[in-house]
């Protein structure tokens, strides 16, 4: 079994790594890179959970090879604080008792920065809809759409 | 314990729960996100047919294949030295005379990658006798059924049959003469309802990692609602003692009552005593369907009596529930609980727990109560109708309450039902006008909740802050509400609180995290604890003032003398004294252990609007209103959370969840695609209210929250899509296909 | 497995070409990645699309619009001009899966998946679109129609793939819709999917017309008496009454785990009325 050599940028670091060829990008990135925040609820594109950033563009990490990572850029749950300071989606998760078990946190926090990335205000509707594709089964979702609305505000400003 | 109801401090605060942080920013560890040095991958073979004899299963390729090292079977686990109570599970774990559902585990492989270990699969040959099987539970009541345990004797008839069955067990409740109770009524309505199956359907799969190293003893971490449970039944298991096996319960993913038993964590044990390595086990998400968790479907005829001014005068249910290959149905509690909402002279409530080749039933979300209480509340709904009578009103006359001779026996001690009938009533959702398809339906649900083994231990640090060790994993922010009854009992502030589970070696039994307890027991618990501490610290203070003990009260924080006659001494605070402590006997801890008593009966009144699309049979939710008891919400948002979230579960099983088998047996929707929870874009908000009538059997008044949020969704939908097609429905669920065919067949179409 | 990614259409046509064995194209992967899950494929070699800058673009041509194979469906939703002209197939492609799967999937991807159910086939068939298929010899192109053969097969010959779909123009007063059906509001497969492009006269009569269905038969369906249920029509309500007859007439389902037989060719009747009045008034914008 020969592994493929690839090199790539996670969260803003060179990284490079070895991997079989029919390896997701999500294996690769929980059991190669120790980065276990995106999750793998389902591995077939359904719930979200693994959700990353790939060249900017959301994805599920479920559904990527780990060879396709060649030269692009991955940002992931873990890249998504600067520093100790948290971004303005997780302290509102954290405020509006937005996750309960956890679990699906990391997929709609991505899930999340991507749609205020490219629609600073959007309504509830529009939420529901971009965030679909994350599933969560303890909340009922409503805590998680209103800290998603309530951060948009406090990043455009008017808190 | 006094029913006297406390004002306090921060207990009904929302303060920020302590593992926040790691849980957004993905530093938090579930189930599958430990590794092991010298790790290997653990993998199940699983039976691909619903119902076989096993004549014999040749591993010989899959050990012969580089870097396997390890396969087992059921060879593997000493059957004869398990107790009968075990047998089932372990029969479960690992199929041995007879595969009893698509998806059972037959073998299993250590290897030292993902792929060699699925090739590994491929490579373990079983044969297979192929047996008629049966999925449906009218079917397997019939006496040409395939029976699927050959010792199925049915328990609870008289005389006990000598012909084995797939009845497991008859079980019956009630008082009063409901032949009599029905000769009084002016109306009578008899429906017969069914309900498929479901699936808890929590996000994270089941994960474990196990190591058992040459000396016998072993580790085990994994995502559990018991960790204890765990290590005794494992322990068991794989005959090793109690002592030996630590168990860690790691950050759990969702569980709802699914991960109160075991399936791989044994499987992983045994591979790694083989291997002499570290072995992961994760669950795939079809794994998970096929052979993990779902609840019951059933069948179910329900009769309700009643005078014309609403007052019933006789119910009666006959609920048949499909429990899995071993009949694990929770049809007791459905019988329990169907018509516990109501103060009855006649009723009778009949359960059959019935075993089909499906995956071991476990529990989901106040197990058993939402189908009963679905067939209950659509009869209910439609009394209301016939008899020209406000929903709410009817549920208010007939309401149990303090003092009412429960349908399944005991009396109910203090209780908030009429309190959310009362609170749905004031609502302004409920006299919202609605348009045209839409219709408006409401429910009222029941759960026992309950206390059970809790040992909890609180220990002062010198610096003042205070490190609390409970057994019960935290599935829902309970952790918060630990701390804040810690706090609130210490008199001193939230952020010098912390909390966590601790391991099967560190803490005393904790029975699994299941029936509504976490928050009562646990808090219960921690408030006990948190008192054997001030105990503690008066009597350090006492020293340290060379006063007697008794002379030292505890107010706001700190340790004062009782009075002036006590002396004159400034309060010691709690800091003070813990720094103090090496000098005054060493460290200071309070301890708690109880089999908690006293749970608190919940009851919650839901409130829904729907909208059916007569062309399609497309159901919308509208607006949903949860009012529920919560006895004291220690922390609201999560307590509101717990309504939402059981309100939601509650949506997606009365529209769209299920269960869908071939004729061959096997089950055809095993992913999220086609078993289809409720997404974002299908709700609207959940409202809540949060209705706090306090639980004499708690310190503060707590109730159990978790459960009951899941009883009324089922009907009140059902109510309200019928009211909205005109038609009453009687099945679930209301996928498009069968609400269409409702609407075709009724009369006045 | 081999994992190749090319930059070229000739590069990846000679791997194709040099490859005995089984050979999978990857353009978003939101299909072959869970067929690789689950085992049903297990490809000898598997061709990344998405590094030939040729496959990238959406370009004008001709008054309509030539999309290459490895354009996302969040880059063609982004498109103004493209949604302008055929708004039917660009929501038909918006349709499939989540905003994560838009990022990947392709309609390229979804035409050549060949399954039935496949939302974007019956908005591009009723859209008269094309796809151009580079192999050994050269490049042709044909319709989009005729590229699946049954579930899960194509018509495309060794070392064959589809550099891209060509939308042509929109003759005036003509529109496109598409709609389809699902238990959910999102991340479903379709239980049916009508798409009807219609073309009208400047008296309000239709002139052309084209009723494509999905998730009703063994591949998507044109059903030329559906369209002539409109054609010669003002489109009303009698109108769309024969519609409905017409198109259910056409349904040969099958019963599965997402609908019946029965259910579908129902839902079909009233799916492609609501479509074709979405289209109409298309037509009148
Ligand atoms: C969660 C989820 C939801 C989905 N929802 C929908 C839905 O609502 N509607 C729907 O229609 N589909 C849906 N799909 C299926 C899938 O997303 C679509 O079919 C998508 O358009 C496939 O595009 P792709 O680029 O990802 O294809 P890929 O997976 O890359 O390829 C699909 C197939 O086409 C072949 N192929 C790709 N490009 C070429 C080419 N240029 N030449 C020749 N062959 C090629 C591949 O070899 C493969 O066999 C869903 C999938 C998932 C995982
Ligand atoms: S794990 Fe990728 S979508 Fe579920
Ligand atoms: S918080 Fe548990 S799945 Fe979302």
């Amino acid at each position: 079994m020969t592994q493929t050599h690839v090199s790539t940028i996670v969260n803003g670091d060179a990284v490079e790594f070895l991997c079989e060829t029919d390896e997701t990008l999500l294996d690769v990135l929980r059991d190669r890179l120790t980065l276990t925040g995106s999750k793998e609820g389902c591995g077939s594109g359904d719930c979200g959970a693994c959700s990353i950033l790939l060249d900017n563009r959301l994805v599920c990490s479920c559904l990527v090879l780990g060879v396709e990572a060649q030269d692009r850029e991955i940002e992931t749950i873990e890249g998504m604080a600067s520093g100790d300071e948290l971004h303005p989606l997780q302290r509102k998760f954290i405020e509006h008792a937005a996750l309960q078990c956890g679990i699906c946190t990391p997929g709609f926090l991505i899930a999340a920065k991507a749609l205020l990335a490219q629609n600073p205000d959007p309504t509830e509707t529009e939420v529901r809809y971009w965030l679909a594709g994350n599933l969560c089964r303890c909340t009922g979702y409503d805590k998680i759409i209103t800290a998603v609305i309530d951060a948009a505000a406090e990043m455009r400003g008017n808190v | 314990m006094g029913t006297h109801e406390p004002a306090f401090d921060v207990v009904g605060t929302r303060p920020l729960r302590p593992d926040g942080v790691e849980k957004v920013t993905g530093s938090a560890k579930f189930g599958a996100d430990l590794t092991a040095p010298g790790m290997l991958v653990g993998k199940i073979l699983r039976s691909s047919h619903a119902h076989a004899r096993i004549r014999s299963i040749d591993t010989s390729k899959a050990e012969a294949l580089p870097g396997v090292k390890a396969v087992i079977t059921c060879k593997n686990f000493d059957k004869a030295k398990i107790s009968p109570a075990k047998q089932n599970i372990l029969c479960n774990i690992m199929a041995q005379e007879k595969a009893l559902y698509d998806g059972h585990a037959v073998a299993a492989v250590a290897a030292i990658s993902n792929q060699i270990a699925r090739k590994a699969l491929r490579l373990i040959e079983v044969d297979y006798e192929v047996l008629a099987h049966v999925t449906d539970v009218e079917e397997a009541m019939r006496p040409s059924a395939p029976v699927i345990q050959d010792d199925m004797f049915t328990v609870g008839v008289t005389p006990q049959p000598t012909q084995a069955s797939n009845i497991a067990k008859r079980s019956e409740f009630g008082h009063g003469d409901v032949e009599k109770g029905f000769s009084q009524a002016d109306v009578i309505i008899e429906r017969q309802f069914k309900t498929a199956a479901t699936h808890q359907g929590y996000i994270e799969p089941h994960a474990c990692l196990a190591n058992v190293t040459q000396d016998g003893q072993g580790e085990l971490w994994c995502c559990t609602q018991g960790h204890f449970m765990v290590r005794e039944v494992c322990a068991e298991l794989i005959g090793m003692d109690i002592s030996k096996l630590r168990v860690t319960a790691s950050e759990i993913g969702g569980g709802f009552g699914g991960k109160t038993t075991v399936f791989i964590e044994p499987v992983a044990l045994v591979l790694s005593r083989e291997a002499g390595r570290p072995v992961k086990i994760v669950m795939s998400r079809d794994e998970v369907f096929r052979a993990s968790g779902p609840t019951s479907s059933t069948s179910m005829r329900v009769k309700i009596g009643a005078k014309n001014d609403g007052i019933f005068t006789a119910c009666e249910a006959e609920l048949k529930y499909q429990g899995g290959a071993f009949a694990d149905s929770p049809v007791q509690l459905g019988a329990m609980s169907a018509f516990a909402c109501y103060n009855l002279e006649n009723v009778k409530t009949v359960g059959y727990d019935v075993a089909t080749n499906r995956p071991k039933n476990v529990a989901y979300r106040a197990p058993g109560a939402p189908m009963a209480a679905y067939a209950v509340e659509s009869v209910v709904a439609e009394i209301a109708d016939r008899l020209g009578i406000d929903q709410l009103e009817l549920r208010l006359k007939n309401a149990a309450r303090e003092g009412t001779k429960s349908s399944y026996g005991p009396v109910f001690k203090r209780m908030g039902l009429v309190e959310t009938l009362q609170a749905a009533k004031v609502h302004d959702h409920y006299s919202a006008p609605l348009g045209p398809n839409q219709g408006r339906g409401v429910a009222s649900g029941f759960w026992f909740n309950f206390g059970g083994q809790t040992c909890v231990s609180l220990n002062i640090n010198v610096d003042g802050t205070i490190a609390i060790a409970v057994g019960t994993p935290d599935i829902g922010g309970s952790r918060a509400s630990m701390c804040l009854m810690a706090a609130e009992e210490l008199g001193i502030a939230y952020d010098n609180v912390r909390t966590i589970i601790a391991d099967t070696s560190s803490l005393g039994y904790n029975d699994v995290t299941d029936g509504s307890r976490a928050t009562f027991a646990s808090g219960l618990a921690i408030i006990n604890a948190a008192r054997d501490a001030k105990a503690k610290l008066c009597a350090r203070a006492a020293k340290t003032w060379d006063i007697p003990a008794e002379a030292v009260i505890w107010e706001n924080g700190c340790a004062k003398p009782a009075g002036a006659n006590a002396g004159n001494f400034a309060p010691l605070s709690l800091a003070e004294i813990a720094a103090n402590a090496e000098k005054t006997g060493g460290p200071i801890a309070g301890h708690f252990e109880v089999n908690a008593g006293g749970a608190g009966v919940s009851f919650a009144t839901h409130i829904v609007d729907a909208e059916v699309d007569r062309e399609t049979g497309f159901v919308k939710i509208l607006r949903y209103t949860v009012a529920q008891d919560a006895g004291k919400a220690v922390h609201p948002s999560y307590v509101e959370g717990q309504f939402q979230g059981g309100a939601v579960q509650g949506i997606g099983w009365a529209i769209n969840e299920e269960y869908i088998y071939g004729e061959d047996g096997k089950l055809q929707n095993p992913g999220f695609l086609d078993y289809r929870i409720p997404v974002a874009s299908d709700l609207p908000m959940i409202d809540t209210v949060i209705v706090e009538v306090p639980n004499p059997g708690h310190p503060y008044g707590v109730r159990g929250v978790g459960e009951t949020s899941i009883v009324p969704p089922l009907a009140a939908i059902s109510n309200a899509v019928s009211a909205a097609a005109g038609v009453r429905l009687t099945e679930l669920p209301m996928s498009p296909p069968r609400v269409l065919k409702a609407l075709e067949d009724s009369p006045d179409r | 497995m081999r994992f190749e990614a090319p930059t070229s259409v000739d590069a990846a046509i000679k791997l194709l070409e040099g490859e005995p064995g089984v050979v999978r194209i990857l353009a978003g992967g939101t299909d072959v990645l869970v067929q690789l899950r689950y085992g049903q494929v297990e490809p000898d070699l598997m061709v990344d699309i998405k590094r030939i800058a040729a496959m990238r673009s959406i370009d004008e041509e001709d008054g309509g619009y030539r999309i290459g194979a490895a354009v996302s469906g969040i880059e063609i939703g982004a498109h103004a001009g493209l949604r302008k002209l055929w708004p039917g197939v660009v929501e038909a492609m918006e349709l499939i899966g989540s905003t994560q799967i838009q990022g990947r999937a392709t309609l390229v991807g979804n035409l050549c998946n060949a399954s039935p159910a496949a939302d974007s086939v019956p908005a591009m068939v009723a859209a008269e679109a094309t796809c151009r298929i580079f192999g050994p010899n050269g490049h042709r192109d044909i319709p989009v129609h005729n590229l699946a053969s049954a579930p899960g097969e194509t018509t495309l010959g060794r070392a064959e793939l589809v550099g891209s779909i060509y939308l042509p123009s929109r003759r005036p007063n003509s529109g496109d819709a598409y709609l389809r059906f699902i238990p959910r509001t999102e991340m479903d497969i379709a239980v049916v999917g009508t798409g009807v492009s219609l073309e009208m006269d400047l008296d309000g009569v239709c002139k052309n017309a084209r009723v494509a269905l999905g998730a009703v038969a063994a591949r998507v369906l044109l059903v030329d008496e559906a369209a002539s249920a409109l054609i010669g029509s003002r489109v009303d309500a009698a109108a769309l009454e024969n519609l409905s007859h017409a198109a259910a007439a056409a349904c040969s389902p099958i019963d599965d785990k997402r609908g019946t037989k029965e259910f579908r060719t129902k839902i079909t009747g009233v799916l492609v009325r609501r479509t074709a009045q979405i289209a109409l008034q298309r037509s009148q914008e």
